[in-house]
């Protein structure tokens, strides 16, 4: 069958009115052609396995503050990485400096090597650092199918001259960018609702929409802040099989959360931070024995996650 | 009625845009021949001349679209407007006037070019250094630019204060019987100038907005920060916005002048950007159409109601504050179309009997009497900013 999103077929043939009519092969050549539109298209200098990202001596201080003390870690090319820790501990911060949101007092992130945090915020994106919020912030009075374009133009170059006479890139872009936008949807699972106002959407496809608009600045690193927030066993599972299937499809991810189902279930590795200062790196299953991690969560902060290491540990 | 309001949107919304625009055209040159008609209850005759009070209405009108890009679609407050229509008029009264000290006298149709590159550098002058700054800080700001606009013209000897400008620059070309199309007296050739240009501006910002530029303003405008995280150069499509608007302002700026033959410093005050101000938020931010109802509303009524010269900005007054209560949105709300292949894909998902209005259903549920209502507007009436002349 020929690519499901492309524009140029049979438009009376929608998308989810076909997919009620295939049977179960039909269904797998389908999602792999979704899946193969929305796989990364950039080149990376870095080959699988490699460091993609390495976050070197960060230090973070406001005030009198210390957010973030001399931590590194490195992300490997295609791995899932988790960053946890206790409330306070420094996580969103960390991915905050990643996406230019704040400075570095001191240390510095590299993607590929190259310095990140002299960057312009916008620029970072480009370079291939996408990320989602803790707290959903679409843009509500866009629908779901324009809030994903908006991600797929960090990729774009039209500027007022281009759309003002519409020149061919603009109508290139333009037509690429609708293709990649209704696929993703389709991959994140919310194509149904593809016109609707982001506001209207229920808050798990608004979840899911933030990962599609941040997939579609084709990002080289996507760093998911808490996505399994507010959901319920049934929509963690869900997203859990997401989160491994932007892995499958080429994407390196780093998942700060809280769920320890979804940390233990997605991760390939865990960093572990506490009071700003990294105190664990390694493998699920040897972190969740560490006695250091073990006393940062029963010790500290009454924490979600606690009873949850202990039931893994079971 | 409601539900065939909302069949028609639908049925309008499945159109492709040269058809949409195809069935424009009828409503055009309705709009065109109004001041012909002059029909007997809309007429502001026989206190304003009714084609006067329609040009200034359009004017008006071609302010708001300007002004609407900056406000209504890329979120930014600008209490200065005035400021760019002011440079506008005066950069036409500069390159014609023989009262000017430059020595020119360019035909109409070269200073338009000029008067817009030179209101735009001004935009992007204004903007370089202010668009770091967001929300309240931003609209003192451009309050304070039009002050600067205004005094300047108060001050600058060359720009000749109170003495003002005369015989600036007009289209020329002459109806079948020898009297001048364009001309002080007779504003019917300037209102039709007006409305054709109108026209081609909407064109413009239609493209503007199903792209990325618009999309951009629009991300911006929701949630700057989402919009920088997600790869959106937000500086720099805000400084497009501003010089975007800006050279629309200008423009209406050498319209203005021209018809009028005569500029100086007594119609640039901060009032007039709060009646700009007035009409898009009136006639529904970030809706082209509803700024231009707007911008029609705020001109015409003044004018409408001149024989009762006590009363008339009582009336205006109360209407808005009623209008504001019942209609917080303005009279169409929001509505914009942000993808160019957007109408395709939305019927590809979900088959081609779809019409699928995105953003804005319950303003697209008036697409017909959008038209309607356009029809009035483009050919507002007179602006309480300088009456009709």
């Amino acid at each position: 069958m020929t690519d499901p999103t492309r524009l140029d077929g049979d438009p009376g043939e929608g998308i989810l009115s076909s997919l009620e009519h295939m049977d179960a092969g039909e269904r797998a050549e389908h999602d792999a052609a979704v899946a193969s539109s929305v796989a990364p298209t950039r080149v990376s200098t870095v080959a699988q396995g490699e460091t993609l990202l390495a976050v070197d001596g960060l230090t973070v201080r406001f005030g009198g503050l210390t957010a973030l003390d001399d931590v590194s870690f490195d992300v490997k090319r295609g791995e899932i990485l988790g960053l946890i820790g206790p409330n306070g501990a420094g996580k969103t911060t960390c991915f905050n400096i990643m996406t230019g949101v704040y400075r570095p007092t001191s240390g510095d992130i590299l993607l590929e090597g190259r310095s990140l945090s002299r960057m312009k915020r916008y620029r970072i994106i480009q370079e291939g650092v996408a990320r989602t919020f803790q707290n959903i912030r679409l843009f509500g009075a866009m629908t779901a199918l324009e809030n994903v374009v908006v991600g797929t133009d960090a990729r774009h170059r039209t500027s007022v001259p281009g759309a003002l006479l519409r020149l061919p890139r603009h109508h290139r872009e333009e037509k690429e960018g609708v293709e990649k936008a209704m696929a993703l949807l389709e991959f994140v699972g919310i194509a149904d609702r593809a016109a609707d106002k982001a506001t209207a959407l229920p808050y798990g496809y608004q979840r899911r929409l933030e990962i599609a608009r941040a997939l579609a600045t084709e990002p080289k690193l996507l760093c998911l802040d808490e996505p399994a927030a507010g959901f319920s066993a049934t929509e963690k599972d869900a997203l859990s099989e997401l989160i491994l299937k932007i892995r499958d499809d080429g994407y390196t991810v780093v998942i700060v959360e809280h769920d320890m189902r979804v940390v233990l279930g997605v991760t390939d590795r865990l960093v572990v931070l506490d009071f700003g200062r990294k105190i664990a790196d390694g493998h699920p299953d040897e972190v969740r024995r560490d006695p250091a991690v073990i006393s940062a969560y029963l010790g500290g902060a009454i924490d979600e996650a606690t009873p949850a290491v202990a039931e893994g540990d079971a | 009625m409601r539900e065939r309001m909302h069949t028609v949107s639908h049925w309008w919304n499945a159109q492709s845009r040269p058809v949409q625009w195809a069935y424009m055209v009828p409503v055009v040159i309705f709009i065109l021949a109004l001041p012909v008609i002059n029909p007997p209850i809309i007429t502001t005759e026989p206190y304003t001349d009714f084609p006067i009070s329609l040009f200034n209405a359009a004017v008006f009108a071609l302010i708001a679209i300007g002004l609407n890009v900056v406000i209504g679609q890329a979120g930014l407050l600008d209490l200065g407007y005035v400021g760019f229509f002011a440079i506008g008029a005066y950069t036409a009264a500069l390159l014609s006037s023989p009262d000017s000290e430059l020595g020119v006298r360019y035909p109409w149709l070269v200073i338009v070019p000029i008067a817009m590159l030179v209101t735009m550098l001004s935009g992007v002058i204004l903007g370089t250094p202010t668009l770091r700054l967001r929300g309240d800080y931003l609209a003192i700001v451009t309050l304070g630019f039009g002050e600067i606009v205004r005094l300047l013209a108060d001050n600058v000897d060359p720009l000749r204060g109170n003495r003002g400008f005369q015989n600036i620059a007009r289209p020329g070309g002459d109806f079948p019987d020898g009297t001048p199309i364009f001309s002080q007296t007779d504003a019917l050739g300037f209102y039709w100038l007006a409305v054709i240009i109108i026209v081609i501006v909407l064109l413009f910002m239609g493209n503007l907005e199903r792209s990325r530029v618009g999309r951009a303003w629009i991300a911006v405008r929701e949630d700057e920060d989402a919009a920088e995280l997600s790869g959106v150069p937000t500086y720099r499509f805000k400084i497009w916005a501003f010089a975007i608007g800006a050279a629309v302002g200008g423009l209406s700026g050498t319209l203005f002048a021209a018809q009028v033959g005569y500029v100086n410093n007594q119609r640039f005050d901060i009032t007039t950007s709060t009646l700009y101000l007035a009409a898009v938020v009136l006639g529904g931010q970030g809706n082209k159409v509803g700024v231009i109802v707007g911008a029609f509303l705020v001109s015409y009524i003044p004018d409408r109601f001149q024989f009762e010269p006590t009363y008339r900005f009582l009336i205006f007054g109360v209407a808005l504050i009623i209008l504001m209560i019942f209609r917080p949105q303005g009279l169409l709300g929001m509505r914009q179309h942000l993808l160019a292949y957007g109408r395709q894909a939305y019927q590809k998902l979900f088959g081609a009997g779809a019409a699928v209005a995105p953003s804005g259903l319950s303003a697209s549920s008036k697409a017909r009497g959008d038209l309607a209502e356009t029809t009035p507007d483009d050919h507002a009436g007179t602006s309480p900013r300088g009456g009709g002349e």
